[in-house]
């Protein structure tokens, strides 16, 4: 659903511009029951091309592994037993969210469906297909990971696809596509000088960063969400929440409540990717001391309470 | 007599297969199954009560905003906080926008396409309805999407993105919407009015939510002819085929009613019982969930849902659907669109119900006058607000106790039903919209709604998927993730 908020004109025809032929889509195509039922096994016997084999929604093997809690309607058949079958025969198989790559938010708790993704099982390899699972064209599975993804980010893997520019080296560690992935939540984050300064929210609708209390993981997610915006201007942090790491294996039991930072000390324990502990410490109690009145004030308010300063820019 | 298991169906939102019985020519019993689980109510088992913000949503990626609605409204009773002023009017603009999204895109990208099927090639006027209504590659598609996404840019503003927001908070929202954001919010909704007015109904919306009965309906119509909107084509095909007749379901019509503000809801809660031609209080003591024909054990077939147990059995004898059958007062009821407007007491939707009852075109009507109604009420909330004053009360949780969250998504009445013991949520039972549309039977074997909508569908011989069946399963417009949460 989230891919029809396509930022495009006209999201079929930049799919069938792009040279891709939708040939089932369980919201948009015509087909049902036999028809639908007749392609797949088409597909299957490998009598239907399938360029790109794309798998929405954990993958279900409970209960004891006889995938019944997910049976595709009008076959008597287990989901997971036609995905693997068909995937068998795609030349490209694309995990669509991270419940699809990774288990993702199905498979939180004690996992009671036995869900898993295509490929992992939250960041162990294996999942449904096996860890030495290569699709036709030798990659392994693709993982569009996000709950839920941006749908630029499915629709340019895709067209990558069609265009055969996407290889082991376009993919990250655990098979995200880099282009958004190597990117983190952060970066182009609007509460940025209050992260600068450790000027923090305390509570919802506050302007302030949302790292210190509020339990945002942008400096540790890898996406491109705030350079890359939702639906016109949005983001979570844009929207007053925290980035929840949505795009990373085992987001769903975070071990903390979801909008709360967790700290040893006072000092929250995820620290920004990259950045050495200590550094850290250093850096936020001198900025801390160092925070502008305004930036202080705005942080514990809903709009603006202290506006900038204007200065001279001009020479003259 | 013959037995037919239809599915998968195209076109819902998640799994669906129906186990239809025949007898010269026409459905003679149904049985609804939701082949899916998915656990959310296990999931939620001992999670500390905040974090069902972050989980409910992604029970489902098509009404993720009314399950945290339902969420936040859940928390608030059991916290006992209400938003300020601001924050009511931007969550109801948030649920809103959920629910005329999913109006929109049931009627352009999942119902209407049915109609531009080859099988009806040779019927008057098909070849206009090929053109524009058929599935990916019709004009309506190809125009209908980019409207949707500028529609949506609505969330990008007040709610981060759609879906999946944590905006929606038991005190209201977590983004203060500033003075040129409402501009902004105003712009996009002048342009969706504009977009519908010129398009869906080829008239003012006001003119349409106005019409006061099904004459009143037929007169407009007759004014205008088919080619005056996609209202209008919907109308000459319910005409041809005989919709206003077709997947009559029981008379008894559910709602929460929706859109709180200043202490009321916008549009009445209740229970229309036609038989009585009355509005049913309603008080969520008649409520009840039965388990005979699921595959689920409990200590008991039935249960209130805040003592509601979910514990799948695979193996269970008799059962036939991971779906739950929520009964009102043991009776089943059926909700939605047509629903809310009725029981809000819309003269149209009564009118309709009336003379033919909760039909294939009646639910589809409801839709769409629904979308009339509530584009003016969005027009309206965002005018109040009030940038610099709050949007979010502050919230104090309590470690013990209950509390219960009903609003209305797009496809119905939704309950949150939360028990918390020692700070952690003991019980979270949901019960949406299609589960109290789709149910299977009940312990008195007494059918759901769709299971006795479809009884007495005409069905061609040798079709593998009737048409008129498609029509009537998807005038419910389901959501069968959200079924079996």
């Amino acid at each position: 659903m989230s891919l029809l908020c396509a930022d495009t004109p006209n999201l079929m025809a930049t799919l069938a511009d792009g040279g891709i032929e939708l040939l089932w889509h369980p919201s948009l195509s015509e087909a049902s029951g036999a028809d639908v039922i007749a392609l797949l096994q088409a597909c299957e016997a490998g009598l239907q091309r399938l360029d790109v084999l794309c798998v929405e929604g954990a993958l279900l093997r409970g209960p004891k592994g006889t995938g019944r809690f997910h049976m595709l309607a009008g076959t008597g058949r287990p989901m997971i037993d036609w995905v693997q079958s068909l995937a068998a025969r795609a030349h490209h198989t694309v995990a669509v969210g991270t419940c699809a790559a990774f288990g993702g938010v199905t498979a939180a708790a004690f996992n009671p469906t036995d869900a898993c993704g295509l490929q992992y099982d939250g960041d162990t390899t294996g999942g449904l297909l096996g860890a030495d699972y290569r699709s036709g064209s030798g990659l392994p599975v693709i993982n569009i990971a996000g709950c839920p993804t941006h749908p630029d980010w499915v629709i340019e893997t895709l067209l990558a696809l069609a265009m055969n520019e996407v290889s082991v080296q376009s993919l990250d560690a655990i098979g995200r596509p880099r282009f958004y992935a190597d990117h983190l939540v952060h970066h182009g984050c609007a509460r940025n000088e209050f992260y600068e300064f450790k000027a923090s929210a305390e509570k919802p609708s506050d302007l302030g960063c949302l790292m210190e209390h509020m339990g945002c993981k942008g400096t540790q997610a890898h996406a491109d969400c705030n350079t890359r915006p939702w639906n016109g201007q949005g983001s979570c942090t844009n929207g007053g929440y925290p980035c929840i790491s949505c795009t990373e294996p085992g987001f769903e039991e975070p071990g903390h409540p979801f909008a709360q930072t967790p700290k040893v000390g006072g000092i929250p324990i995820g620290l920004p990717t990259d950045m050495p502990k200590a550094w850290f410490v250093a850096l936020a109690a001198l900025s801390k001391s160092a925070t502008p009145k305004r930036v202080r004030e705005n942080a514990t308010a809903d709009h603006t309470v202290v506006t900038p300063a204007i200065r001279r820019t001009g020479r003259k | 007599m013959s037995r037919q298991i239809l599915g998968p169906f195209n076109r819902v939102e998640g799994d669906l297969e129906v186990t239809l019985e025949q007898a010269d020519g026409r459905v003679s019993a149904a049985w609804v199954n939701s082949p899916l689980y998915r656990g959310f109510e296990q999931i939620l088992q001992g999670k500390v009560p905040m974090d069902a913000l972050t989980l409910v949503p992604r029970i489902c990626g098509i009404c993720s905003v009314s399950q945290s609605a339902a969420s936040a409204a859940a928390l608030a009773d059991l916290a006992g906080v209400t938003p300020p002023p601001n924050g009511a009017r931007a969550s109801n603009l948030m649920l809103s926008a959920e629910n005329l999204a999913d109006h929109f895109t049931h009627f352009y990208l999942f119902f209407m396409p049915d109609f531009a099927r080859d099988a009806y090639a040779g019927t008057p006027g098909f070849d206009a309805v090929r053109a524009r209504f058929k599935a990916v590659e019709g004009s309506a598609a190809a125009e209908a999407l980019p409207a949707r996404a500028r529609f949506l840019q609505l969330m990008g503003t007040l709610a981060g993105k759609w879906p999946h927001t944590l905006s929606l908070q038991p005190g209201g929202s977590a983004r203060a919407i500033q003075p040129a954001e409402r501009v902004r919010l105003l712009s996009l909704l002048r342009e969706f009015r504009g977009w519908l007015e010129r398009h869906l109904f080829g008239d003012a919306l006001e003119a349409v939510s106005a019409l006061e009965s099904s004459d009143a309906l037929w007169a407009w119509f007759d004014a205008r002819g088919p080619a005056r909107g996609d209202l209008a084509r919907f109308l000459e095909l319910s005409k041809t085929l005989g919709l206003d007749s077709l997947g009559r379901a029981p008379e008894r019509y559910l709602s929460f009613g929706n859109y709180p503000i200043d202490g009321r809801r916008c549009f009445a809660p209740g229970i229309w019982d036609s038989a009585v031609g009355a509005v049913h209080p309603l008080d969520t003591r008649d409520i009840v969930e039965d388990i005979s024909h699921a595959w689920l054990a409990g200590s008991t077939n039935k249960h209130h849902p805040l003592v509601g147990e979910t514990h799948p059995d695979a193996d269970k004898t008799d059962a036939y659907s991971w779906c739950k059958a929520p009964r009102w007062r043991d009776k089943v009821v059926q909700c939605g669109a047509l629903a809310r407007q009725v029981v809000d007491g819309h003269p149209l939707a009564r009118s309709l119900v009336a003379q033919g009852g909760g039909t294939v075109m009646s639910r589809v009507v409801g839709r769409l006058l629904e979308i009339a109604r509530v584009v003016p009420m969005m027009e309206a909330w965002v005018r109040d607000l009030a940038p610099g004053e709050p949007f979010c009360a502050e919230t104090e949780l309590p470690d013990q106790g209950v509390g219960v969250g009903l609003v209305e998504a797009a496809r119905g009445a939704l309950g949150h039903w939360l028990v918390v013991r020692n700070g952690r949520i003991q019980n979270y039972q949901i019960i949406a919209p299609t589960t109290w549309n789709f149910s299977p039977r009940d312990a008195a074997g007494t059918p759901g709604a769709l299971e006795q909508a479809l009884v007495g569908t005409a069905v061609g011989d040798g079709a593998d998927m009737p048409l008129a069946v498609q029509h009537v399963v998807r005038s419910f417009d389901p959501c069968m993730v959200c079924t079996v949460h």
